[in-house]
């Protein structure tokens, strides 16, 4: 039989039982529709994770505090992060020591509640060095960033990001020379730095600096930092600067066996393939339960063509007698199940699509459905309708066509 | 020309075994009208699907056009269908839902033949078993039983058949659309010089045909030529 004469006799056939079709690729267009929306929605969460990761800066080696342990046999552990074990002298250690570093900059930060002329807001205090717009890749909007003076001064001075700006002073207002009051200091707006856009979790706009000594006297109260961030001149460097910093800083700390270091160093390159790890096992798990729901749909299918099969039994005997071969009967049946299961895949991909439509406009993940995981929709619904349709389609073709045509 | 020699026919059912053909000859030549009749349950549709090729004979030689057919392959087998033989049933068996045309285009779908000859191999069929031409767009199940039987007809004729086979045509109609199925075959043989198999239980019914071949309990009981061959008067 010719392919399109193929396709006029599945034509026929699946639209005398509309209802029926309908319903039974129900399942596949779930199980499409959720791959294609998950695929689109995990791509955009990874996009937006890598690029919040890119914005902190470039060719970035951080330097954290890490479990602080006790001593004996059960170290008792304090969280991850949390502890205080890097010190203001560890950052001038590095600075003067590691000499691949382009800039160094070291951090304390928390928050506190900020009050202006009768507003007030809660938000990230960052206390820093003068390299940290370098090595954070940071621009000034208006004023100056943070100098070496106002560090060594202790001065009161602040460089305020624009979201806070907006929260404080109202947005477009100028807040160069404004006092706030931070912790009941106060403290002289210097400068704002440009928006950078809020990209995922960590706001950049919604900051405010002030010289590291000032945060470490009047705010922490002691000389402890949270971050060390160390740029590196070009990306081979990075892991050289990584082992120098590590090995500086066990040998400051009096540890001799790296793995109870109670600091951790990481590359930003890590940090960058930690997360796309992350995102790509939540979309993997998310896909092998549309996945399920694919077999389960391909099920329904293959149930429905046994049916098909069965009630047809008469008209394949006698399709037969007048000629039909084995392969003629197995073709019809496949192609009828292709055809359901490349309906059902159609309309997933629609379904999938507005889905990750419906995701970008309620949480601004910006999703993309790619050709590619329209292909792979288009290939796995094919698949399936081949799959689950061969046995019903075989068992047509083997029927004898004397039983068939006495078939009541 | 069908020769059968010494055809046997047994279905074995678990430990049961049933003698549906016992020890069956007989010769058919090309463009004869002959009627196969006996009782319900005597082996007469055994016999024609042996004849049509739907099945094969457990003993014996079944020569079609001088062609051991018994060895053969399902999908050969479907091929001699597809060129020799054309089959008319007591149900019809027609796709409902797919207009008449289509319905007696399916042989020359499957032969994969052109557009244009099909159309016009089915049209010349249509006219043939005397189908009305207002009818050809209908869908099959829109027809009454003598419409229908007409369309199957025409679906035997449609590949140029050397052989039809009609299994209790008329058994699901009654006298008079009965007769004009009748009156086609009669019509068939004599213009065009078909062999017709006619298969029935009904005396009446046999006695349209030239020759009678009698069989009861898988045997032939009698096979005689009729010298007046009783015609169907369209009663309509
Ligand atoms: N597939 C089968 N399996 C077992 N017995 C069968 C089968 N087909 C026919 N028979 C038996 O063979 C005998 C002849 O049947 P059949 O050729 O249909 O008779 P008829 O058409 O003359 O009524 C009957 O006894 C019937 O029960
Ligand atoms: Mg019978």
């Amino acid at each position: 039989m010719k392919i399109q004469d193929t396709l006029h006799e599945t034509y026929t056939a699946l639209s005398a039982n509309k209802a029926r079709s309908g319903l039974t690729i129900l399942g596949i267009v779930i199980g499409i529709g959720s791959v294609v929306a998950m695929i689109a929605i995990g791509q955009g969460a990874s996009g937006s994770i890598q690029s919040s990761i890119q914005s902190i800066g470039s060719n970035l080696v951080l330097v954290m505090p890490g479990q602080q342990r006790g001593a004996g046999a059960s170290p008792v552990s304090a969280g991850r992060g949390s502890a205080m074990t890097l010190k203001q002298e560890d950052a001038d250690a590095i600075a003067k020591e590691v000499t691949l570093a382009k800039a160094i900059a070291p951090e304390i930060s928390r928050r506190y509640q900020v009050t202006a002329k009768g507003t007030n807001t809660n938000t990230q205090i960052v206390g820093t060095t003068s390299d940290y717009p370098i090595v954070r890749n940071l621009e000034i909007d208006t004023g100056t960033f943070i100098s070496d003076m106002n560090v060594r001064d202790l001065a009161r001075v602040a460089v305020i990001g624009p979201t806070t700006r907006d929260d404080l002073f109202g947005a477009g207002a100028d807040p160069i020379g404004e006092t706030i009051r931070i912790k009941n200091v106060q403290f002289k707006i210097i400068g704002m730095t440009k928006a950078k856009g809020g990209s995922g979790f960590t706001n950049q706009d919604d900051m405010i600096f002030v010289p590291i000594s000032t945060a470490q006297r009047y705010l922490a109260g002691d000389t402890y930092v949270t971050t060390i961030s160390v740029a590196a001149e070009d990306p081979n460097a990075m892991a050289t600067i990584q082992q120098e910093i590590t090995d500086l800083l066990l040998r400051r700390h009096n540890i001799s066996d790296p793995k109870l270091a109670d600091f951790q160093v990481l590359n930003q390159q890590d940090i960058l393939a930690t997360a796309s790890s992350i995102t790509n096992t939540m979309t993997m798990l998310l896909s092998a339960i549309a996945g399920i729901s694919l077999i389960v749909g391909g099920i329904g299918i293959m149930n429905m063509m046994l049916t098909t099969v069965t009630e047809r039994t008469r008209e394949i005997g006698l399709r037969k007698a007048i000629g039909a071969k084995r392969r003629d009967i197995s073709i019809q049946f496949l192609v009828e199940a292709v055809m359901l299961t490349f309906l059902g895949g159609f309309i997933g991909i629609v379904l999938g699509w507005l889905i990750s439509l419906l995701v970008t406009s309620l949480s601004g993940i910006a999703t993309a459905v790619s050709t590619t995981s329209i292909l792979l929709a288009f290939g796995v619904s094919a698949s399936i309708g081949i799959v689950f349709g061969y046995y019903p389609a075989r068992r047509a073709a083997a029927l004898n066509p004397i039983e068939a045509l006495r078939y009541e | 020309m069908i020769e059968c020699k010494n055809i046997g026919k047994t279905y074995v059912n678990g430990d049961m075994e049933t003698h549906a053909l016992r020890d069956v000859s007989f010769t058919i030549n090309d463009g004869e009208f002959v009627a196969i009749m006996g009782p319900s349950g005597s082996g007469k549709s055994t016999l024609m699907h042996i004849i049509g090729c739907l099945d094969t004979p457990t003993r014996g030689e079944y020569l079609l056009d001088r062609k051991d057919v018994a060895k053969l392959s399902d999908d050969a087998l479907a091929d001699i269908r597809m060129q020799k033989i054309g089959f008319v049933f007591q149900a019809f068996n027609l796709l409902p839902r797919t207009s008449v045309l289509r319905n007696v285009m399916l042989p020359l779908i499957y032969a994969e033949k052109g557009e244009a000859e099909r159309i016009e191999k089915a049209k010349e069929a249509l006219s043939a078993s005397a189908f009305p031409e207002k009818f050809w767009e209908h869908y099959s199940n829109q027809l009454s039983g003598g419409m229908m039987q007409r369309v199957a007809i025409a679906r035997a004729l449609v590949n140029d058949p050397t052989l039809i086979l009609a299994d209790e045509p008329t058994g699901n109609l009654d006298t008079k659309t009965g007769n004009m199925v009748l009156e086609t075959f009669q019509r068939l043989h004599k213009e065009q010089g078909r062999t017709i198999v006619l298969i029935t239980h009904e005396p009446d019914i046999a006695e349209h045909a030239e020759r009678i071949i009698h069989i009861r309990d898988g045997d032939i009981v009698s096979d005689s030529k009729q010298h007046k061959q009783r015609l169907a008067v369209n009663l309509l």
